[in-house]
């Protein structure tokens, strides 16, 4: 197993953000993380890479517990994430920003080494010709693709997703879609969260399901789909479930 | 990296290289004790921008480092009657170790809060030296003129702090390059733009910006030990002048900072320009006024200062205006 | 630098009239000097509030505040010396001046940094700073003035009260009422609270900010020139002698919590009695070394100031 997730808890003061969560993703793995509108989802994955602490309970990746250790620590083990609402670094440019990612992440590349492994994770999503322009100078679709790049330059075991898709237009999404799927066979093993959930239902080879802070499902996608505990969950939105049908 | 190649980085080091060799062949009073302040701010301000510059963190306290360093060297000068190089190092080495201690506290706190903790620093500093007796607390100490005698008596003395002087500005120019140009500095600019992501990158943010702090207070201990040396007094008031923190701030700013060139050309700017207020008869009772002047205008209208507008204005001579 | 030295001889003349220094614990020796610090806390307080009022509702941290509180007083003694003008009267000149001025130094300085981050404004402020000391420095020299007015003494027991800190400890009260009275009471007042408890959230319900900025400011500086004016009353000065009392509001915004205009007053009265303490049992010069080094460990350690919430 490249990450176990085992008996996690987080709690914010009075908030339980996280209750008994438990999974495990093999390597070469895609694996979906759904759940309505602040039902833990993007508080699971920094508490998988570091950000926070757990209350309780453990995250142990490549058999290693790496529970309370600092992202920095995890980044190096191999973790690398792609941030929901996009952080560029803005007065560095694109290059830089993705040479960030190879130098302290897995392999701690050297700045020429670097440079050269940037240009290639900048290739594959489509920035190559944005290189030498400044990041903060991107529009927001560009800057999702460099989340990405920066954290496939980091060449990790496991890449965490959150939300690439959102924000972009529909003909954008295709784009990205593609983008995924050649990442996908490239053997990168991800755990990404997505809302649009024809993307998630296609591309992922299992999906979890996050409620309130409690895994409410896991399984193939079309199981998770079919699963009335999840229809409830989505409930307020009653195209949901023709939704996640469609696929 | 063909570091080495880079026209950016001799631009800057040959200014200051053939500066130096000028005031040695010219062999005059006034032009060395002019350069001396000129190199000595140059220095401060370039060092200053290896945390400020590269890394984002405002320190208002930076002549902390200059006048506890220059303290202990001139203690150890004038008292333990050492060399002056060896004292200087120990004043930077001293400088280097209370930024380190200093560092692992208040290097937590992010933005503004860290701004204002290196105030209070400095005040506690000059508080605590005032009051130290073996520094001679309020009225500081003297020097021992027999440390001079070992350099042929005080003129050549005098020169000879001069040199060594302008081998620290060369040697904080070239540390200053090599950080830049490191995956340390990489590091260190992911911090400056956003510290969280930077860490999410894998970048350990706690100890490199411990480290740039450390060597960036290395070198305003020596050369605090040299000016000091120089002028054959040290007093707390002169040591910690919160005044020139903020000064050398104005440099860094008005050169640009980040840059290499940024902090010389500011700081040799700032130096002419209010030598040139000073003495001009009917600007020297507004000196401090027009000075504040040209501050808000640039940080108004010119924010990546004069060497950074210029990149911009400029970007085929990019490479020259590292 | 004369500046420091000056400030430390009026450090020294201030510690003198606090109290003789000695090792003496006795209570009569203490009461006196906790009293006198304290009412001067006050004042303390009323210019640590402009401070962290315009870091609560702007995040900037007034560079200019030392040299605002300077204007005070010579805002206060000019009216004094050349007008005879009553020094408590003429703070409400001061307040109409000062708060135009704090609206002018906005417009200029600050408004087209705003956004900018610390930096920009800190040097902004700076900027200000030296325009301010230039220009003083100029027109009234460094030598020191002093405005020679006594409103009498009360003596209870042991303890002799001074007229002037007592009317400054009393016009310090009236105001953080009034301050109090506006933040909570009226429709601007309730806007500067929007903002500075979250700007964009207080943009998109209609409050125009900038508007709210500037008013945050002027009241700022109208607080650091208020207090400089309270402070004229009772110690000697120069356009320099703000930077002492700068440094004291910084520490007693940190004590207090930055962005607490209670906790200033409270910060204010703590530093102030402090002052009165320390010099009873150490020597005087020892009172910056345990102001500092307290702001210091208080930011470490709790930055959220010692009454801060969370």
């Amino acid at each position: 197993m490249i990450l176990q997730v085992q008996e996690v808890h987080k709690r914010f003061g009075g908030l339980q953000a996280l209750t008994d969560v438990n999974f495990e993703i093999a390597p070469g793995e895609i694996m979906g993380l759904i759940g309505p509108n602040g039902a833990g989802k993007t508080t699971l994955f920094n508490v998988i890479n570091g950000v926070y602490p757990p209350t309780k309970g453990q995250v142990v990746f490549r058999e290693e517990k790496i529970t309370g250790l600092p992202p920095y620590e995890v980044a190096r083990r191999g973790l690398a994430r792609a941030h929901q609402v996009v952080r560029p670094l803005n007065d560095l440019t694109v290059r830089e920003n993705v040479m960030v990612g190879a130098c302290f992440g897995r392999e701690r590349l050297s700045l020429g080494k670097a440079a050269q492994k940037a240009d290639e994770a900048l290739a594959k999503v489509g920035l190559a010709d944005r290189a030498g322009q400044l990041a903060g100078s991107l529009n927001v679709a560009q800057k999702k693709r460099l989340e990405l790049a920066r954290a496939l330059a980091a060449n990790p075991y496991l890449l965490l997703l959150d939300e690439v898709l959102a924000g972009l237009t529909p003909s954008e999404i295709v784009g990205m879609m593609d983008t995924l799927r050649n990442i996908r066979d490239e053997g990168f093993t991800i755990l990404m969260i997505e809302h649009v959930m024809q993307a998630i239902m296609s591309i992922s080879d299992r999906i979890i399901v996050l409620d309130y802070g409690q895994l409410i499902a896991a399984g193939k996608p079309g199981e998770v789909a079919a699963n009335p505990l999840v229809i409830e969950a989505y409930l307020g939105d009653p195209d949901m479930t023709a939704r996640l049908m469609a696929e | 990296m063909n570091a080495w190649r880079q026209p950016g980085f001799w631009v800057s080091f040959l200014l200051i290289f053939l500066a130096g060799v000028a005031v040695l062949v010219l062999r005059q009073d006034t032009l060395r004790e002019t350069a001396f302040t000129v190199l000595m701010f140059i220095a401060l301000a370039s060092s200053l921008n290896i945390l400020m510059g590269y890394t984002g963190y405002v320190n208002f306290g930076h002549i902390v480092f200059f006048g506890l360093g220059g303290y202990f060297g001139f203690y150890l000068v004038s008292e333990m009657g050492w060399p002056v190089y060896l004292a200087a190092l120990g004043g930077g080495v001293l400088s280097a170790v209370i930024a380190y201690i200093i560092g692992c506290a208040v290097l937590r706190l992010r933005g503004a809060y860290f701004a204002l903790a290196t105030i209070g620093v400095n005040e506690a500093a000059r508080a605590f030296v005032s009051n130290f007796e073996p520094f001679g607390g309020s009225t500081g100490l003297y020097v021992n003129f027999a440390a001079y005698d070992r350099y042929g008596g005080a003129a050549h003395a005098l020169w000879f702090t001069f040199i060594l002087l302008w081998l620290v500005t060369l040697a904080v120019v070239v540390t200053s390059y090599l950080v830049k140009r490191s995956r340390f500095g990489l590091g260190l600019s992911a911090i400056r733009e956003d510290e969280d992501t930077a860490m999410v990158m894998g970048v350990k943010a706690p100890q490199d910006k411990t480290k740039a702090f450390l060597i960036s207070a290395f070198f305003p201990g020596l050369i605090g030990t040299l000016y000091f040396f120089k002028n054959g007094n040290v007093e707390p008031d002169d040591a910690f002048r919160f005044q020139m923190s903020l000064e050398i701030l104005v440099m860094v700013m008005l050169g640009g900072k980040g840059l290499l060139l940024g902090p010389i050309a500011g700081a040799f700017a700032y130096e002419r320009l209010r030598g040139y207020l000073i003495i001009s008869p009917m600007f020297k009772d507004l000196h401090l006024a027009l000075s504040g002047l040209i501050l808000l205008l640039i940080v108004l209208f010119v924010p990546g200062g004069v060497v950074g507008w210029l990149r911009e204005r400029l970007p085929h001579y990019r490479r020259w205006l590292e | 630098m004369p500046l420091n030295r000056k400030n430390k001889l009026l450090d020294l003349a201030a510690a003198k009239r606090r109290g003789p220094e000695t090792r003496d614990w006795q209570v009569t020796q203490i009461l006196p000097s906790i009293i006198d610090g304290l009412l001067i806390g006050f004042v303390y307080g009323v210019a640590a509030m402009g401070l962290t009022l315009i870091w609560g509702v702007m995040r900037v941290i007034n560079l200019g505040h030392g040299a605002t509180m300077a204007l005070g007083m010579f805002c206060t003694y000019f009216l004094f010396s050349d007008l005879a003008v009553n020094p408590y009267l003429g703070i409400l000149a001061v307040v109409v001046l000062s708060l135009l001025f704090g609206f002018i130094i906005y417009g200029v300085a600050l408004q087209r940094v705003i956004q900018a981050g610390y930096l920009s404004t800190l040097l902004a402020t700076f900027a200000v700073n030296m325009i301010i000391i230039g220009v003083g420095t100029a027109l009234f020299t460094t030598s020191p003035r002093n405005i020679d007015f006594s409103a009498g003494s009360i003596t209870l027991g042991p303890v002799i009260l001074q007229g002037t800190r007592l009317l400054a400890a009393l016009a310090a009260v009236v105001i953080t009422g009034a301050l109090y009275l506006f933040l909570y009471c009226t429709r601007p007042g309730k806007a500067i609270r929007a903002v500075s408890n979250n700007r964009a959230a207080a943009e998109l319900m209609g409050i125009p900010s900038s508007y709210v900025l500037a008013l945050a400011f002027g009241l700022g500086t109208m607080l650091a020139a208020v207090a400089g004016g309270l402070t004229s009353t009772f110690f000697p000065f120069t356009i320099l002698s703000g930077a002492t009392y700068q440094l004291k509001s910084f520490v007693i915004c940190v004590l207090g919590g930055l962005g607490n205009p209670l906790g200033a007053l409270l910060g204010g009265l703590f530093l102030g009695g402090l002052e009165g303490v320390i010099p009873t049992f150490m020597p005087v010069s020892w009172v910056p070394v345990v102001e500092f080094v307290l702001f210091v460990l208080v930011l470490v350690v709790k930055p959220t100031g010692l009454l801060g919430a969370k």
